[in-house]
């Protein structure tokens, strides 16, 4: 049985694995568990993982319906990310196994969400090809096996979720609105604008988001403000297509690229309508299996860090205690 | 001083210029409304600095570290509101005595953080250009500055 941490980024999470079968997931944005700690928001600092960190897992264990000593191997995001935020997970971590005398596993936090497309309710196995997408990263990997990735594609800019977050606010949306985008975006003609698809080349595999959302910046001071309120949904779309463009047709010749048939994602930006639309309608045409796992799992979560961990190999003690955190890891070409 | 770049390739000069008047220890603040080109700035000094892998925006994770012939910190207080002396903790491991960091949206975590070396502020001018100005309070760095854009006829 695996208890599952992860510190790196906004959400304080935890979660309990038995064999592949989730027992429990615990995110402290969740409003579940917001009603029962008493509604405190979450911000970055690592502070507010430290104040929440004990509560999250406590409430995973309670969840699972187990006792902490039934937990055989501890897992735990040890990069990318704040390092505050990171050792506060480390530690944790290293605390509840050296108290339960179990061993610990590190596990870089885009392992993670490769790993989510390993649980359940539809697990699956390599070879796949893997976009994660998120507010923090994009990148498209090739996985021939479990443990194995090979880096295919990475933005050298602005991250998907970003561009997408950025450009809402460009639009007035607030933010982070990268939701409220893809809302508006429904109503809206995709066409209406052309915006620039980053490296849109053939066999450029990378990616690029900085260029669009300068250039919805600049079409926006030189327009005319009737035409603004008559076809912001318009503008919407067409802006949210070109970044959702660049994903879809970049993760495909990725998997071209690999002989591979069947793609999988990971990352907040899978929840995007017009992605998974673009991403259903494309593999169905090129005869690709495509593995969309449920909101719950493509977003932070630590059901994924454990999955990983079923994997990677764990160190014992005393060795985990040097173990560390590391404010940069991706994946490796 | 102040120079209207009318290219991505004039800013990279600069930055590159810049990046080889910095010493280990220094802070530099970048400041501009979104897309004007604060992280391609911060980009091609950090190439400049020995930095082989992408630098992107570390807007969602605040941080970023990379290693050249000097370790660069890369910060982004974008997403940061109400920050606070306590936010601040969590910034100290970037500020090193041997390594170089960027702050993008400092503003409203001056009070709090190290004094920079200098503040590059960067405006829209037009979709290819931008005004780069640059402020410092240290008089060996402004004269180095002064003798960069006069070389480099900015």
């Amino acid at each position: 049985m695996i208890l599952g941490i992860e510190t790196s980024c906004d959400d304080t999470c935890a979660a309990v694995l038995h064999g592949n079968e989730i027992l429990s997931s615990v995110i402290s944005s969740q409003t579940e568990f917001h009603a029962l700690y008493g509604g405190v928001v979450p911000e970055i600092a690592s502070r507010h993982h430290l104040e929440l960190v004990n509560a999250v897992i406590a409430q995973a264990i309670a969840k699972a319906g187990v006792e902490l000593n039934s937990i055989t191997r501890i897992a735990v995001t040890t990069r990318p990310g704040l390092i505050g935020a990171l050792l506060v997970g480390v530690a944790t971590a290293k605390s509840i196994a050296y108290g339960l005398g179990v061993e610990l596993v590190g596990v870089n936090h885009m392992e993670g969400h490769v790993a989510a497309n390993y649980l359940p309710p539809e697990p699956v196995e390599p070879p796949f090809v893997c976009l994660i997408a998120s507010g923090g990263h994009t990148s498209v990997v090739f996985v021939p096996q479990r443990g194995e990735h090979k880096l295919l594609g990475q933005t050298l800019d602005d991250a998907a979720g970003e561009a997408l977050d950025k450009g809402a606010r460009l639009l007035g949306l607030g933010y982070p609105g990268g939701a409220e985008l893809d809302t508006l975006a429904a109503d809206g003609a995709p066409g209406y604008v052309t915006f620039p698809v980053g490296l849109d080349k053939p066999g450029r595999l990378d990616f690029s988001f900085s260029g669009v959302k300068t250039a919805l910046y600049y079409y926006l001071r030189d327009l005319d403000p009737k035409i603004f309120n008559e076809h912001r949904a318009d503008i919407a779309a067409s802006y949210q297509s070109a970044v959702i463009t660049a994903l879809v047709k970049k993760t495909l010749a990725a998997a071209a690229s690999t002989r591979c048939d069947q793609i999988c994602i990971g990352g907040g930006v899978s929840a995007n309508t017009e992605l998974r639309r673009l991403l259903a309608t494309e593999c169905e045409r090129q005869g690709m299996r495509l593995h969309i796992p449920p909101p719950t799992l493509c977003t932070d979560n630590a059901a994924m860090i454990a999955s990983a961990a079923r994997y990677l190999p764990a160190k014992p003690l005393p060795d985990y205690l040097s173990l560390g955190a590391t404010a940069s890891g991706g994946f490796a070409a | 001083m102040e120079f209207v770049s009318r290219s991505e390739e004039q800013t990279a000069v600069l930055a590159a210029g810049i990046a080889k008047l910095l010493k280990p220890g220094d802070v530099i603040f970048l400041a501009g409304q979104l897309g004007t080109g604060k992280t391609c700035f911060i980009r091609y000094a950090s190439v400049s600095l020995g930095v082989r892998e992408p630098v992107t925006s570390p807007s969602f994770t605040m941080a970023q570290t990379y290693s050249g012939k000097i370790t660069v910190h890369h910060l982004d207080l974008y997403r940061l509101s109400d920050f606070t002396a306590e936010d601040a903790i969590d910034f100290e491991p970037y500020f090193e005595a041997e390594t170089i960091t960027f702050v993008e949206w400092p503003e409203q975590a001056e009070p709090f953080i190290q004094r920079p070396a200098m503040v590059i502020k960067m405006e829209h001018v037009d979709i290819n250009s931008r005004r780069i100005s640059i402020v410092s309070e240290r008089d060996d760095l402004r004269q180095k500055l002064e003798r960069l854009f006069a070389s480099a006829g900015h």
